[in-house]
Order: structure tokens, then C-alpha cells, then sequence
């Protein structure tokens, strides 16, 4: 770092930091953008003492334009962690960055009473602003970050919870699909069906497809390979849920079922796999 | 040098296969078959696959090739146990095992191959 370069803000954080974290959390209370129902105030206080802190022990070793380097983790690790606890808080990402820009007023005005020489002052302020901005917008982008790990964290577990093997009666299993069906929960769903055939001993498998919103080439695809599947474990099945559009596009589209059973509605495809097992249900007379 | 056993349950053989496929394990084993095909004269074969974990094109190629050569001697061949993970990878590489039956296990195929020797009607090819 060249020297005198940052000299005033290496000051600033030497010799006034309780000044500065004191006039700091003022302003974030008095700020518009404070959100008391989302932190306490002691918090608060706790992130930014600790901030002013951190910076206190790395800025005097550290390159002030590049936050990218290896001094400077400790505090990316603080701001990344900072940026994951807000965004499961609720804040939103404007809200979270303002926590190291609301530290730039109360560092510019001490900076301000550092020196006459106005030129080095602009330097200064240029060297802090430029800082602060590449600060701030790590902050946003390690919100960003833990984000998309929440919802990349959530998709993994809706893929696994919406497909369910259900076992109707003995030898007879259910599979309802809820949702689009790609190739990767198509995976899914064969691994699971193909588990439970393997459990159960089951010898047919309905599919039900009520809830897959359409069904196109892609999908008809999917589910054959389901069905071929099966079939090499020694299970047969049957495809139910067939909405009448969905009859219409299948033949529009010319996707061919070969000879799987299609049924439209699931108790239909039940009534079929019981007569293929050889089972009738009589009826004996209601019990109360 | 190994051979693959074949059992004789009653009117049926009963293979299992539990090594690696080579190439002339495999040409042994369908010369084995067919011999003991027509010497127990057996209407059916089992083909345990139990243990395979991995079934690639040259293992599929042979069972199809067991079936037919078991059909023209009059006899069903049914694969037994295979494993979700190789019937995954099958279906993925478009290998159907044509004109294979299939069950989930030795109790479920020996009762298909009953069934359908039952059916079957004597000398007529199906």
C-alpha cells in the first residue's frame, strides 16, 4: 500500500472507533431503513462493535482496494455471515448492504477533521467511498448467495417429498404425481417406484397423473421409461389421471402408449388391477 | 476354468449368474444350455440375475440370445431379480430385453413359467 494513502482512515479507526461505533449505531436507529421488529437494538450494537473491530485489526495490513484479498477474509466471513442471518431474518437486500454504507457518513466526517490539505482529503474520501462501495456490494451479493441456497436446499426437498409410492392393497401400488416431470424427478421417481416394487413385491404399479399439468412428447417419454422399467422388475402398470384434453393432446401429439393401460380415472385403473390379480370385491351388506 | 452351474428344478432350469461375463463364459454357458435343455428336456429357464450390479449391452445381448435359442427348443426363459439400479440403466440405454419376461424374484418367476407352460399348447410354437 502506498504510504500515507488511507493514513487518516487507518487513524480514524486507530484512535476514534468508539466515537465512530457510537455516532454509527445512532445513525442506523435513527435511520428510515431500521428494522426494530426484525433486530433488537443490543444486536445491533453487537454487529457493528464487532465490524468497527474487525476493521480496526485488518485495514492497517491490507490493501484498501482490494477486498478480495486474503487480509481482508476475516471480515468477508463476517459480512457473508451477516448477509445469510438477515436474509433468514427477513431483511430485504438494500437493507442488509445499508448496514455498511450507513457507516460511511460518521467515517467521512471524522475523516473530514483529519487534515486541512484539501487534496489529500479528497483522496481520503475517494479512498474510503470506494472501499465502502466494494464492501457493500459484497454484502449484497453474499445475500443473494444464501438465497439461492435456500431455494436450491427447498427444491431438493420438494423433489423428494412429491413423490410418494403408496401401497393400495396388497401387490397393488400407487404412485400420484404431483407437478411437471422432468428427466431429473423422472430419476427420482423410478428409483422410488422401482424400491418399492422390490419392498413390497408388488406386481402392478398405477401411475396416476392427475396432477401433472400437461403432458407433451417429453413427459409421455418419461413416463414409458417408468413403465419399462417396472416391467424389467417383473411389475406391470397402468397409467391413470387422463383428462380429456390430455386424451386429445397424447393423439394430436402422436405419442404412442404401446400397451400400457390408460385409465382415466384412478379408481377405474384400481377396479383393472384388482380383476388382473384375480381379486373381487363383494359386498356384504353396510356395517353401521 | 469356471463354469456357470445349472439346476434342474423339476420341469425348469435354473441358471444363476453371479460372475463377470466374458466372452466365453458366455458362449459356455449357452452351449451348456442348450445341451442340458434338450437332455432334461426342460420347458422353462430361470435366469437368476441377483447379483449383477452391472448389466451392460453384452450381458443383454446374451439373454436375449439364451431366450431365442430356448424358444426354438420349446422352453420360456424368464429373468428373475434385477436390481432397480441396473433395470434404470437398461431402460436408459434403450436395451429392452426383447422378448424376455421378467418377474422380481425365483418364486414369482417359477410361477410364471408354470402358467405359461400351462397355456402353452403342446407343439405349437407360440
Amino acid at each position: 500500500m502506498a504510504s500515507g494513502a488511507g493514513q487518516i482512515i487507518l487513524n480514524v479507526f486507530a484512535k476514534h472507533d468508539k466515537e465512530l461505533l457510537a455516532e454509527w449505531v445512532q445513525g442506523q436507529l435513527a435511520s428510515a431503513s431500521l428494522r426494530s421488529d426484525l433486530m433488537r437494538e443490543s444486536e445491533l450494537r453487537e454487529q457493528s462493535r464487532e465490524f468497527i473491530a474487525l476493521l480496526q485489526q485488518v485495514l492497517p495490513s491490507a490493501k484498501l482496494d482490494r477486498i478480495e484479498g486474503e487480509e481482508w477474509t476475516p471480515i468477508r466471513d463476517f459480512l457473508a455471515g451477516l448477509s445469510r442471518s438477515r436474509a433468514i431474518q427477513g431483511f430485504s437486500p438494500s437493507e442488509t448492504a445499508s448496514f455498511v454504507f450507513s457507516l460511511k457518513q460518521p467515517l467521512f466526517s471524522k475523516v473530514r477533521t483529519g487534515s486541512t490539505d484539501v487534496q489529500k482529503l479528497a483522496d481520503e474520501l475517494w479512498i474510503a467511498s470506494v472501499m465502502f462501495d466494494k464492501l457493500g456490494l459484497f454484502t449484497g451479493e453474499m445475500y443473494q448467495k444464501s438465497r439461492e441456497e435456500v431455494i436450491s436446499r427447498q427444491q431438493q426437498e420438494l423433489l423428494e417429498l412429491s413423490t410418494p409410492v403408496v401401497q393400495l392393497w396388497q401387490d397393488i401400488l400407487a404412485l400420484p404425481l404431483i407437478g411437471t416431470l422432468d428427466s431429473a424427478r423422472t430419476q427420482v421417481v423410478m428409483e422410488n417406484l422401482l424400491q418399492k416394487i422390490v419392498d413390497t413385491g408388488a406386481a402392478l404399479a398405477i401411475i396416476d397423473i392427475t396432477g401433472v399439468p400437461t403432458v407433451d412428447t417429453l413427459v409421455a417419454q418419461h413416463l414409458l421409461k417408468t413403465v419399462a422399467a417396472a416391467r424389467l422388475m417383473g411389475a406391470d402398470c397402468i397409467i391413470s389421471g387422463i383428462r380429456p384434453q390430455i386424451a386429445q393432446t397424447i393423439v394430436h401429439l402422436g405419442v404412442d402408449l404401446q400397451d400400457v393401460t390408460t385409465k382415466a380415472t384412478l379408481a377405474d385403473a384400481f377396479s383393472v388391477a384388482l380383476t388382473r390379480l384375480g381379486a373381487t370385491i363383494s359386498r356384504n351388506g353396510a356395517v353401521a | 476354468m469356471e463354469k456357470i452351474p445349472i439346476l434342474k428344478m423339476g420341469a425348469f432350469l435354473l441358471v444363476t449368474i453371479q460372475v463377470d461375463m466374458h466372452d466365453r463364459l458366455a458362449m459356455q454357458l449357452q452351449d451348456d444350455l442348450t445341451e442340458r435343455i434338450v437332455s432334461a428336456r426342460a420347458r422353462g429357464v430361470l435366469i437368476d440375475i441377483s447379483s449383477l450390479e452391472v448389466v451392460d449391452s453384452f450381458i443383454g445381448r446374451m439373454i436375449s440370445n439364451i431366450a431365442a435359442m430356448a424358444r426354438v427348443l420349446d422352453a420360456e426363459t424368464v429373468v428373475v431379480g434385477m436390481q432397480p439400479a441396473v433395470a434404470i440403466t437398461l431402460v436408459e440405454l434403450g436395451l429392452s430385453l426383447e422378448g424376455v419376461r421378467t418377474a422380481l424374484n425365483v418364486d414369482k418367476g417359477m410361477l410364471l413359467l408354470q402358467k405359461r407352460v400351462a397355456n402353452a399348447q403342446p407343439g405349437r410354437r407360440r
